[in-house]
């Protein structure tokens, strides 16, 4: 009985196991993902496994391969070093939160209101992208300083009011990050909010559904996968954020990003820079991994 | 009613606001540009182009500006090279481990830039190349790929994949089904795909300042000259490279009308 049944099985399954790697390897899909993923294998996770190894090298070495360290890690929450997490996380927290609540009424107006208008006033909202946001905060820096700035300027001339200096404030620096990254939380929030079916407010709202319970119970969870994406993206750029606070807020705000470039350039502490740069990716990268978890992002793109 | 007028006129009205606020800074840049005294005072008393022409006539200038587009040219060919079939991958065609692929491909833009500057130069250096505009390009890359490959794969979603299968039927091989029937169809994804990695990457300057070397691009100079203090060839700099993004984003729009025009007259 073993006898008849063992003798043709391993002649069809372990060729049928090597024939579907063969085949998977070579499917449409496989191969066509195959340039980026190597791409994304030199350009990304080299770098990634680059930064983890010096985070672990003991202070001032350049280069791989000598004794391993948590001294880093140590010195980050010894010294001051932690001040700088807490600004940079509540800086993009309060960037996101402001963010979404302006963008949700422009994002619902886009996806539901403007009807022909939505095209013309989405490519305003984008062309300001398309500027380097050194040039815009330039034009906040002349807009804001004080004395000669347009606003306190303008202000004087008309009004004769005296203003004192708007820049160099944490304020400053938080209208700064909202004002770049706001497009950022916007366009995914648009995406989400246009997969809202209008049959379905419409129904919801004949079985006596409230205006606030139709944003609570339709169109916020069928949203929510584009506001979640656009958060995240927010969230993600403002934590990295390097200009906002070095030309908007002077020496008053200090923000990872700049403590890991000054550890990089005036400080020589690689291995310091990469330890703050390591915890940054960790605490950012269990956001992405818990968002991206819940989204389906053919139903998002493709809208099937 | 659906919706009642004054929402409408309320979500316009705080559109408009914003918009406002997006634009403030555009502006007041533009308008120092033209402002004739050496620091900026508003109201401006007196108004000129002369640092238009210093600007201009500066070798610095074209250096700058040519080092940015080297970048941005490069980055937007290879992007849209990879991009396409990273979104043929991503939306055409199904294959175990697709979701997956899906996921990880994003994540570069999930990422906190200057870290990730920082992680390439790292990179750079141990693997012994010289920071330098191509390695710039090469960071920009790591960043612009997955976006420009969701760009072009939104396109992708759109596309019908029975007219390939119709060419096929209808004798064409693999290649001329490429190009007969697939490019066309992708082409404006492509395109968009394009543009947006050119300007993304001309605007780009947490990845630029670490990997660009002894190069130097417009935004790196912008970031330089504005901690190390002001010069007036800052307002004129700036405004000039947004001069420039214009001219490209005008340039592809009447690149895409002059093309669909001239296929309608072939009658497509």
């Amino acid at each position: 009985m073993a006898d008849r049944t063992q003798v043709p099985t391993p002649a069809i399954r372990q060729p049928g196991i090597l024939w579907l790697l063969l085949g998977w390897l070579r499917s449409p899909g496989v191969l066509s993902a195959t340039p980026v993923l190597v791409f994304f294998v030199i350009g990304f996770v080299g770098p990634l496994v680059i930064v983890l190894g010096f985070s672990f090298t003991p202070p001032r070495t350049f280069d791989l391969g000598g004794t391993f360290t948590t001294e880093n890690y140590k010195h980050i929450f010894t010294e001051s070093y932690y001040i700088s997490f807490i600004w940079s996380f509540a800086l993009a927290g309060l960037t996101v939160a402001c963010n979404l609540l302006i963008g949700y009424p422009i994002a619902y107006g886009l996806s539901k209101l403007f009807g022909r208008w939505a095209a013309p006033v989405m490519l305003v909202l984008v062309i300001p992208l398309f500027v380097s946001e050194n040039v815009r905060l330039f034009g906040w820096y002349i807009f804001l300083i004080k004395g000669g700035g347009i606003l306190a300027g303008g202000l004087k001339t008309a009004f004769g009011i005296d203003t004192g200096t708007l820049l160099f404030q944490p304020g400053t620096v938080l209208m700064a990050m909202i004002y770049v990254y706001l497009p950022f939380t916007l366009f995914p929030m648009v995406l989400g909010l246009s997969m809202v079916p209008r049959d379905q407010v419409e129904a919801s709202r004949d079985l006596g559904a409230s205006r606030f319970q139709i944003f609570r119970e339709v169109e916020l969870p069928i949203a929510m996968p584009g506001i979640l994406i656009g958060a995240l993206l927010t969230f993600v750029l403002a934590v990295g954020a390097i200009s906002e606070a070095k030309l908007l807020g002077g020496q008053n705000t200090p923000v990872i990003a700049l403590d890991i470039q000054h550890e990089f350039t005036f400080a020589q502490n690689w291995p310091l820079g990469s330890a703050i740069s390591v915890l940054t990716i960790v605490v950012t990268g269990i956001l992405v991994v818990l968002v991206m978890r819940r989204l389906d992002l053919d139903r998002l793109l493709g809208r099937r | 009613m659906e919706n009642k007028r004054w929402v409408i006129s309320l979500i316009a009205v705080w559109t408009g606001v914003i918009v406002l606020f997006l634009y403030i800074p555009i502006f007041s840049g533009i308008l120092s540009s033209f402002a004739k005294s050496r620091y900026f005072r508003f109201p401006v008393k007196a108004w000129s182009d002369k640092w238009y022409d210093e600007t201009l006539g500066a070798n610095l200038t074209s250096d700058l500006h040519l080092t940015s587009f080297y970048v941005a040219g490069c980055v937007a060919l290879i992007a849209v090279v990879l991009g396409f079939f990273g979104a043929l991958a991503f939306a055409r065609y199904d294959w175990r481990g697709r979701r997956f692929y899906q996921r990880l491909i994003m994540l570069p833009i999930f990422f906190p830039q200057a870290v990730l500057g920082l992680a390439l130069l790292l990179w750079f250096t141990y693997v012994g190349v010289l920071p330098s505009w191509e390695a710039a390009a090469f960071a920009h890359l790591v960043w612009i790929v997955p976006i420009v490959t969701l760009v072009i794969s939104i396109q992708v979603y759109g596309f019908d994949a029975a007219q390939e299968e119709a060419a096929y039927d209808l004798g064409a091989n693999r290649w001329q089904a490429f190009r007969e029937v697939t490019l066309p169809a992708l082409a404006p994804g492509l395109f968009s795909g394009a543009l947006f990695a050119f300007l993304l990457s001309w605007g780009n300057f947490p990845l630029s300042t670490y990997t660009t070397g002894a190069d130097s691009t417009v935004t790196e100079w912008l970031y330089t000259k504005m901690t190390a203090g002001y010069t007036p060839m800052i307002p004129t700099m700036g405004a000039l490279s947004v001069f420039g993004a214009i001219v490209i984003l005008f340039g592809g729009y009447m690149f895409l009308i002059v093309r669909r025009r001239r296929r309608l007259e072939r009658g497509e």
